[in-house]
């Protein structure tokens, strides 16, 4: 188990260190630069290539990512270049935000996804299965875009319930500001994961131990929270791990929608502005989070059902 | 200048808007005195919220460059000088000027103004602020350019409350240079942006890039306390804003589209306050290279634009026609000259004299501005009519203001708000730093210094008239529309003037108020 994690971080590492030279090479590709972007025809050419020599954009992409990664290695993600503070600020001022959305969202998800897949795998092809397939299939068919829509059209601008979006709003003063956002997450997440865990609960259900155990007369309750629901959940976890990316791809859209000035934000506004520094810094922790996330899937799922070939 | 002239001026312009638009709007000018709502009223909290600008959002006012921040220092800041809503000068903390007969040196007498510290407006603040512009160390200082003209080593205080100013050359234009963006009078010795002292309406109370600032009512400013006590300026990207201005989040939303404002219309929760023609869309046409250099092919693509339909249709008809020139109902625009019309067979007749007609060119753009790929769809069904063949070129929106200086022959254009002479020097003279038509003429930037030296305003507009004519018939400006400036406002909101961005009454919180 041990030498597992460890060969897990070795990699982790690597694979660190690879992404972030590719994320450094492709925004170099993009066309621009920081100094660019101030050239809003308010800045003549003139002070626009005295910026790029002050930001020493002028110097050669190999010297600026060696220093960036020097510093990054030192702890320090280095200085924004269109805001001039530092990145690691800025991470953190955006992913306040974000994180408590997603834990918001995983927080209702979760228990619901878990209880509707079970609720489904025991009641295979049954007429409430086919009922919340058919439901939950649906929400994850609509865009985000449109839920979110849909949503304040008919809660905010017409019924006048929750708040349309989090403008000039404090989360900590009105945690109602969460309701809109996440019930636009929860659609395709809760379709994804309920699916997973109904999969599970029905080869476990299948699975020659249950049938034994069911032979020798093992209650029913007993049977699926001991030897069923440790099964389900394995692929729920990993779906779970994945559900990563969807959930971005959501969060991205729903913050534009919401205004909450979150990580996604933060992430499109660093490409746009191309300032490299800031968008190197909110990759690197977003990898962080992906690697930590998936070892500790990984992680958890072998110590559900203990089996060799997840060690490998 | 008093705010009973300005309001008339506003009238003036703006020409039946109001009852055009079926807008009960624009209170604050004139207004019945039995109206309870006309009345002003004392207190409250104003939200406003502009397209958000992220990490880009600055405090400091020497370095703005987005309305978000414009609105965020006119609140705290001000200038010498303000752009009326003709884009002509008018009095703000300088109280009145005067130049010497050359133009060249000029007198301002500043107004008895306060600091949000206390302290009164000196002499000493106009210069300190005037060289922190100019600083050479530190290039994102936008009025760079436009300031290039004071000759700061010979300007002085000549007591505490005048100053004056000589500039390297002549030119009557002065204040309007000084009415630009990024020339806020900051006090003496300011250093740190983070902690905004001003003499304007609003007293700062915290900012966060991206998201907010805050500011609270300043008792003591010289042109009447606001009536709001505070103002929050806030960022959203444009369905955000919607949303909020719609849901009660917000009382005022800058920069609305016209779709947003038809549906708005129909609702009872926002009034659209709209500004006519406030900026401008044009093709513009690289006059140095083939085929525009043949002034035959330019007069043929400018009889070739269906502007009534370009405006009906990228513009969603919130806009009025432009007639190939910049400053519609500004200060020096010649109202005289006829519209330009369609005219297929002779541009038809033109094209097939420079032989350029049933070849392909290439138009030029990117999702840089709203409608600009739209227009440039359209414009090709449009000139395809004469046997035109016109490819839509996309480029990349965050670089495509510095690619239209050099590349391509035809593309995209849009300015916004700034006085006529103000264009002319950014983009028209061969020096101009923006100069996307690459209309390089010695006559022509002879005949602007030379209009731009007299000091009789009549004689200065005939010149300008003449060069706007020549501008009109022989350069590479396509002008087809002027849209209007959407502003949405709550329920309650009132004193919100419908004007052009970047003068004075835009973006202005202290004389709005909530019913």
């Amino acid at each position: 188990m041990r030498s597992y994690a460890a060969q897990r971080a070795a990699l982790a590492v690597v694979q660190l260190a690879v992404l972030s030279v590719l994320v450094f090479v492709l925004t170099s590709l993009l066309p621009g630069d920081a100094a660019d972007q101030r050239f809003v025809e308010t800045l003549t050419p003139d002070q626009v290539e005295r910026m790029r020599e002050q930001l020493g954009l002028d110097r050669p992409a190999i010297e600026r990512f060696t220093d960036w990664f020097g510093n990054v290695l030192s702890g320090d993600l280095g200085t924004s270049l269109i805001s001039g503070g530092p990145v690691l600020d800025i991470v953190r001022a955006s992913l306040g935000a974000t994180l408590v959305l997603t834990l918001a969202t995983l927080a209702v998800v979760v228990p619901l996804a878990v209880a509707l897949g079970i609720v489904m795998g025991t009641r295979e092809n049954g007429r409430l299965d086919r009922a919340i397939t058919s439901v939950t299939l649906a929400l994850s068919a609509i865009p985000d875009f449109v839920v979110a829509v849909v949503l304040v059209a008919v809660f905010s601008l017409q019924l006048g319930w929750l708040p349309a979006t989090w403008i000039g709003g404090d989360l900590l003063a009105s945690p109602v500001l969460l309701v809109l956002p996440v019930a636009v997450l929860f659609g395709r997440t809760v379709c994804l994961l309920s699916r997973q865990v109904r999969a599970g609960t029905i080869t476990a259900l299948n699975a020659e131990y249950v049938v034994q155990a069911r032979r020798l007369g093992v209650p029913r309750r007993r049977l699926l929270l001991r030897h069923v629901l440790p099964n389900a959940a394995v692929p729920g976890v990993q779906e779970l791990a994945r559900t990563g990316d969807t959930l971005l791809g959501g969060v991205l859209v729903v913050e534009a929608i919401f205004a909450i000035p979150g990580f996604a934000t933060a992430l499109i506004d660093g490409v746009e502005t191309r300032d490299v520094p800031v968008v190197q810094g909110l990759t690197l922790v977003l990898a962080v989070a992906a690697l930590l996330i998936n070892l500790g899937a990984d992680l958890v799922c072998n110590r559900l059902v203990p089996r060799t070939e997840l060690l490998r | 200048m008093s705010e009973a002239l300005n309001r008339r001026g506003f009238l003036g312009l703006a020409g039946g808007l109001a009852g055009g638009l079926g807008l009960a709007a624009v209170t604050g000018c004139g207004g019945s005195a039995g109206d309870p709502a006309a009345r002003p009223q004392q207190g409250g909290r104003f939200r406003a919220v502009y397209a958000g600008g992220g990490t880009k959002e600055v405090l400091d006012p020497h370095v703005q460059s987005l309305f978000v921040d414009i609105a965020r220092h006119k609140a705290m800041y001000e200038k010498l000088v303000e752009l009326g809503p003709d884009l002509k000068p008018v009095p703000r903390l300088a109280e009145k000027w005067e130049p010497d007969a050359q133009a060249a040196t000029w007198r301002f007498t500043l107004r008895d103004a306060t600091f949000h510290d206390g302290r009164k407006l000196t002499a000493e603040d106009v210069l300190y602020s005037l060289s922190r512009v100019a600083d050479p160390t530190a290039p994102e200082r936008v009025a760079q350019s436009s300031l290039a003209a004071l000759d700061l080593r010979r300007c002085r205080a000549v007591d505490p409350r005048t100053v004056e100013l000589t500039l390297t050359a002549p030119n009557a234009e002065f204040p309007a240079l000084l009415a630009g963006i990024g020339t806020q009078i900051v006090r003496a010795g300011f250093k740190d942006p983070s902690k905004p002292v001003g003499t304007g309406p609003f007293s700062f109370v915290s900012f966060e890039a991206g998201r907010s600032m805050v500011a609270r009512r300043f008792d003591e400013y010289w042109d009447g306390a606001a009536r709001i006590e505070e103002l929050h300026v806030l960022s959203a990207e444009a369905e955000a804003r919607a949303n909020a201005v719609q849901g009660g989040q917000a009382e005022y939303a800058n920069d609305m589209t016209a779709t947003f404002a038809r549906t708005a219309e129909a609702g009872r929760s926002v009034r659209i306050v709209a500004a006519k023609g406030s900026t401008l869309h044009a093709f513009v046409m690289k006059v140095d290279r083939p085929p525009f250099d043949n002034p035959d092919v330019r007069m043929a693509f400018k009889l070739l634009a269906d502007r009534q339909r370009l405006v009906d249709v990228v513009l969603a008809g919130r806009g009025e026609v432009a007639n190939d020139l910049f400053g519609k109902g500004y200060q020096y625009y010649p109202a005289d000259l006829p519209q330009r019309e369609r005219d297929v067979e002779r541009a038809k007749s033109l094209l097939t004299k420079a032989g350029a007609l049933n070849k392909e060119f290439e138009i030029f753009t990117a999702d840089a501005s709203a409608g600009f790929v739209e227009a440039a769809t359209l414009f090709a069904e449009q000139v395809a009519e004469a046997g035109v063949k016109l490819k839509v070129t996309t480029g990349s929106a965050q670089t495509y203001a510095k690619d239209l200086l050099t590349q391509g022959t035809l593309g995209s254009h849009r300015s916004g708000a700034m006085p006529i002479p103000q264009y002319f020097t950014d983009r028209l003279l061969s020096k101009s730093p923006f100069n996307v038509t690459h209309w390089k003429r010695p006559e022509f930037d002879a005949g602007f210094a030379a209009a731009q030296v007299l000091t009789d305003e009549d004689a200065r507009a005939a010149k300008y008239g003449e060069l706007q004519r020549t501008l009109r018939d022989e350069g590479g400006i396509l002008a087809w529309g002027h849209p209007d400036f959407l502003v949405a406002v709550g329920p309650k909101v009132q004193g919100v003037e419908a004007v052009p961005p970047n003068t004075l009454d835009s973006g202005r919180f202290d004389k709005v108020w909530l019913a």
